[in-house]
């Protein structure tokens, strides 16, 4: 399969890549790993005139966190970059239990997390993560930059808040207020398939009790959802068999899965409760990660 | 376009069309034909090559995309007439039936081995869980990079 023709630009500053894209307006596009844009090309879904290739902007491939505990995941940083991360693996439960999720080990050495939220994609895993995280996209344009909350960037199944002339330099996740605890977990039919179900919990506690908390699920609606309910079933409590119990039946109300070739819309509703009871069951059981 | 590669060491320059994926600039314009051409969508990794220093699945890759970048195939692996230990690993362990999967499959294992010199057979698989093979069942593939753990420590 090969993809209609275009026009093939790969500029060496974010400025430059920002004057194509107003150039090139609607029928332009920003492929960064390529790992969900070229698969949609090759099939003809997209048929951009004009691909914008980051990969040669400088200083996009970090992941870092400020002084404050603020993490940055630059444009570039891929799947792997985070997968292996000693930062995550102390500091963020959540992201750090869903980066070898993610797609296949091979995909995951070039897809970035900045270009899975842009995607938007229902089933993608990490724009629940970073939802359940309170995170936001920083998107560049030719008037700056400007800081868009996850809960505002998806706007629709494959469709961001971005403008045609603006880049996403990268995702930010606000400081802990207190100490983390999470998880990601993702039921798959095998490595490399989208979640039939995913389920991403984050808790900020001081002590025992939550003093923030977001969940959110993958694969079961039309986009990412944020189970506001379950959350707020578990903020300013500790974590008891009933406020878990309130949380994971909360969740399942939520999710608006449906029947298809992956499950039942029963047994994905089941697979959420199971996952948000699991995930802080495990949350109570276990030490809290270093507040960051 | 103009594009310039290292390919295995040997640089290269063409003029190719944006659209053309690197699986086809390495079979059809470089006639390095090792790296195979399987299911087109991503998932199979028959057409798996290093990009600079690690995997990726050459039909999800522009070939325009590996403009001043080095490419590792198959036809790269041995040194000279000695075969790299992953090769001889899948030559000793039967790692192969209809050799399909193989170049895809050992240019993970080198990446792996780069990286982790004593892998876990549960690692093994994990590395090449993005990679299918419809012959051996993958037991001996998992063998195959374990020999050459093995190998490489003096075993
Ligand atoms: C076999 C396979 C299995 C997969 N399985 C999973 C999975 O289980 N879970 C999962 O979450 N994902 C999965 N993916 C998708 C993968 O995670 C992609 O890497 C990700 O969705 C997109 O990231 P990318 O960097 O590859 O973006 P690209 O493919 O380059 O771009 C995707 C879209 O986002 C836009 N975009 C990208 N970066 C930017 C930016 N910085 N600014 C503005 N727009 C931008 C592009 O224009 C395009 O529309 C899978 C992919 C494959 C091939
Ligand atoms: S041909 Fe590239 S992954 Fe199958
Ligand atoms: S040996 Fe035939 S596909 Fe692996």
């Amino acid at each position: 399969m090969y993809p209609s023709r275009f026009r093939y630009e790969a500029p060496h500053t974010v400025a430059e890549a920002i004057r194509l894209l107003a150039a090139g307006g609607d029928n332009a596009k920003v492929l960064a790993g390529g790992q969900s844009l070229v698969p949609l090309m090759k099939l003809r879904f997209a048929a951009p005139e004009l691909v914008v290739d980051i990969n040669n902007l400088p200083g996009l491939s970090y992941h870092r966190a400020d002084p404050d505990g603020t993490l940055r995941i630059g444009a570039l940083c891929r799947h792997a970059d985070l997968e292996r991360s000693a930062l995550l693996a102390g500091t963020q439960p959540t992201m750090a239990a869903a980066a070898p999720l993610i797609a296949d080990p091979i995909v995951r050495n070039r897809g970035t997390l900045v270009g899975s939220l842009c995607h938007a994609d229902p089933q993608g895993d990490w724009a629940s993560v970073v939802l359940s995280l309170g995170g936001s996209v920083v998107a560049e344009g030719p008037d700056g930059r400007r800081s868009i909350p996850m809960t505002d960037f998806v706007t629709g199944p494959f469709q961001n808040l971005l403008a045609p002339d603006e880049i996403a330099v990268e995702a930010v996740i606000p400081a802990a207020q207190g100490e983390r605890r999470g998880g990601y977990l993702k039921l798959e039919r095998r490595v490399g398939d989208f979640a039939t179900v995913g389920v991403a919990v984050s808790l900020e506690t001081a002590g025992e009790v939550v003093r923030r908390a977001g969940i959110a699920l993958t694969g079961v609606g039309a986009s990412t959802i944020a189970a506001s309910a379950a959350a707020a079933a578990l903020t300013g409590h500790s974590l008891t068999a009933e406020s878990i119990a309130a949380a994971a039946s909360a969740a399942a109300e939520a999710a608006r899965p449906r029947t298809d070739h992956r499950g039942s819309a029963e047994y994905k509703r089941h697979m959420v409760a199971t996952f948000v009871e699991r995930i802080l069951t495990r949350c109570s059981a276990e030490p809290a990660e270093r507040a960051a | 376009m103009k594009v310039t590669l290292t390919v295995n060491g040997t640089e290269y320059a063409r003029d190719v069309e944006p659209r053309l994926l690197l699986i086809h600039l390495l079979r059809d314009e470089l006639g390095l034909t090792g790296s195979h051409w399987g299911c087109d969508t991503s998932n199979c990794g028959a057409c798996v090559v290093w990009l600079d220093d690690t995997p990726v699945k050459s039909c999800t890759v522009l070939a325009v995309m590996a403009d001043g970048h080095r490419v590792l195939t198959v036809e790269g692996l041995a040194n000279g007439a000695s075969l790299d230990p992953v090769q001889q690993g899948f030559a000793h362990c039967h790692g192969l039936q209809c050799g399909f999967c193989t170049p895809g499959m050992m240019l993970t294992a080198r990446w792996l081995l780069n990286n982790n010199p004593h892998p876990s057979s549960y690692q093994v698989r994990e590395a090449i869980s993005g990679q299918v093979c419809r012959c051996t069942g993958y037991e001996n593939i998992v063998k195959a990079v374990l020999w050459a753990a093995e190998y490489e420590a003096g075993g």
